[in-house]
């Protein structure tokens, strides 16, 4: 009988040629949009000392590319980096090899949500949510998208938001009703035949 | 009249209506004519391409797609948004570079008869084209009321400037793009040093302490240069430093009241049209003693009607404060 502790496999910290997961840079690379360098990476450090948010990370930028150099899957998927990644491009106008940081955080992400491999689901659902309402009437809601995110993670919140949610509301700066776009289902043709792409590896 | 093809993007039509507001006010003035793409869908914002690539590039590429059909007498389409305009911008770019990403892009839009062969379009923000094509001198021009006296710090936030593919700004951490615009509108301009960091983003709703953090940092810098309001050129920039504040004041049990508004607001301000017309009001920290400082009067903010009180006591006797009286 196997306990829970044998299945999970520890990373190694000896060199292992069999490893399958030294092609990780390779996939990383692969799904993510564009070109990504993420291979020409010299590990400067440029990209943690811009980052406005790289106190709040696991591991900086550089030490995340380093990991995934390595082959450390799971520690990568696991780190809260990409989550945390604010999407201000400081670090790719400042990258000496033009590395796309910010589109390799979003290609981590996508991976950390298909393997499960995330820590905080704060983030994750926060997308899946804000995904959902564009996909059903192919506009952002952001009353909907608030009030169910808000509810689920941030409750004790609430009291303190209140008076800035009545004065959006009041404001007419917030709809409670979502807007739908004509053309929903030929969106959803489109969306439903991107994700069949998506799926072929 | 020159004619551009227009991508508004979600926020303009709630969280941004003072920027829609102002842009509609001022676009006869600049003789900024504009088509709005027909029945354009969200952007996906940086969410999407966070859930997976394919979907996400193909949710944009409808947009493309949608514009490049209407691109009879111009190929520029404008986005005032500046994740919507990165999120075009970068669609387009990635598309010419990976070609794969091309061919599954248009496999999918094919699944809703449409089609987009990317470098068709030229994909630019609005401060842009009132900069480079309309021209600052045009603006001077028709400035009317200078706002002189007003001392502005100009923010452009992040997707603007950076990661900026077709090179249009003149640098990508302190461009001076937004400080010329608002120095021809005869306002003082601090060289505000945070001009292009981030607001928050998407942060204010997954990792609050992250986020307010940032805001502090932008707000405190721009009190210390004695700044009496900021400028923004993009709804989730003005949403998160304004509707935001109040939750940041309390965080670092701080008291800033800085006005956030659209730069459009100010321009629409300059050219001597009336406040009410500009969305002035519709900010959560009210800009109005800002502007009353150089002898603008804004509307009064649109609070919510007070409820009436009961004249009689009705019912049982309920105990009183203080000063319930004066309130109505």
């Amino acid at each position: 009988m196997t306990t829970a502790t044998q299945t999970i496999k520890p990373t190694s910290r000896f060199f292992d040629p069999t490893n399958p997961n030294l092609r990780f840079l390779e996939e990383v690379s692969a799904a993510t949009a564009g070109v990504a360098r993420l291979e020409m990476c010299i590990q400067c450090g440029t990209c943690g000392g811009s980052c406005p948010s790289a106190l709040d990370m696991d591991h900086t930028p550089r030490m995340l590319f380093a990991m995934i150099r390595a082959g450390m899957r799971e520690e990568a998927l696991r780190s809260n980096t990409p989550w945390m990644c604010v999407s201000c491009y400081h670090c790719v106008v400042r990258c000496p090899q033009d590395v796309h940081i910010p589109d390799v955080m979003y290609t981590l992400k996508g991976m950390a949500i298909r393997t499960k491999l995330y820590k905080d689901s704060t983030a994750p659902d926060f997308s899946s949510t804000f995904v959902d309402m564009v996909e059903s009437y192919g506009r952002s809601f952001e009353f909907g998208l608030a009030t169910r995110h808000y509810l689920k993670h941030f409750p004790l919140r609430l009291p303190g938001m209140a008076p800035m949610g009545l004065g959006m509301l009041s404001k007419h700066r917030m709809g409670i009703k979502p807007k739908r776009i004509e053309g929903i289902d030929q969106l959803k043709a489109i969306l439903d035949r991107a994700k069949e792409l998506e799926a072929v590896p | 009249m020159s004619k551009y093809l227009f991508y508004p993007g979600c926020a303009m039509e709630t969280s941004a209506k003072a920027y829609c507001d102002s842009l509609t006010a001022i676009q006869p003035i600049l003789g900024l004519d504009v088509i709005e793409v027909e029945d354009w869908n969200c952007c996906g914002a940086t969410e999407y391409l966070g859930i997976s690539l394919t979907p996400a590039y193909a949710l944009i590429g409808r947009n493309l797609a949608l514009a490049s059909k209407q691109a009879t007498e111009t190929k520029t389409l404008i986005a005032s948004c500046s994740a919507c305009y990165l999120n075009l911008a970068k669609a387009d770019h990635y598309m010419q570079e990976r070609p794969l990403l091309n061919e599954n892009v248009n496999t999918a839009l094919a699944a809703g008869g449409l089609s987009y062969q990317p470098g068709t379009l030229e994909l630019r923000h609005l401060l842009d084209v009132i900069i480079n094509d309309i021209g600052l001198d045009y603006v001077r021009s028709k400035v009317v009321n200078p706002l002189k006296g007003l001392r502005v710090a100009p923010y452009l936030g992040c997707m603007v400037p950076r990661p900026d593919y077709d090179h249009r700004w003149s640098d990508h951490e302190h461009p001076d793009e937004l400080d010329r615009l608002i120095a021809a509108l005869g306002a003082e301009v601090i060289d505000f040093p945070l001009k292009t960091h981030c607001c928050g983003g998407h942060m204010t709703q997954i990792g609050p302490s992250t986020a307010f953090e940032l805001i502090r940092r932008l707000i405190s810098s721009a009190d210390q240069y004695q700044a009496d309001i900021m400028v923004t050129v993009c709804p989730m920039c003005q949403m998160n430093l304004d509707a935001y504040q109040g939750e940041t004041n309390r965080y670092f049990h701080t008291n800033y009241q800085m006005p956030i508004v659209f730069f459009t607001q100010l321009m629409g301000l300059a050219f001597g049209l009336e406040a009410k017309h500009l969305g002035f009001g519709k900010e959560l920290v009210s800009a109005g003693k800002a502007l009353g400082r150089i002898g603008i009067e804004v509307p009064e903010p649109e609070e919510k009607q007070a409820r009436p009180k009961r004249t009689k006591p009705t019912g049982l006797p309920m105990p009183t404060m203080p000063g319930d009286e004066e309130v109505n």
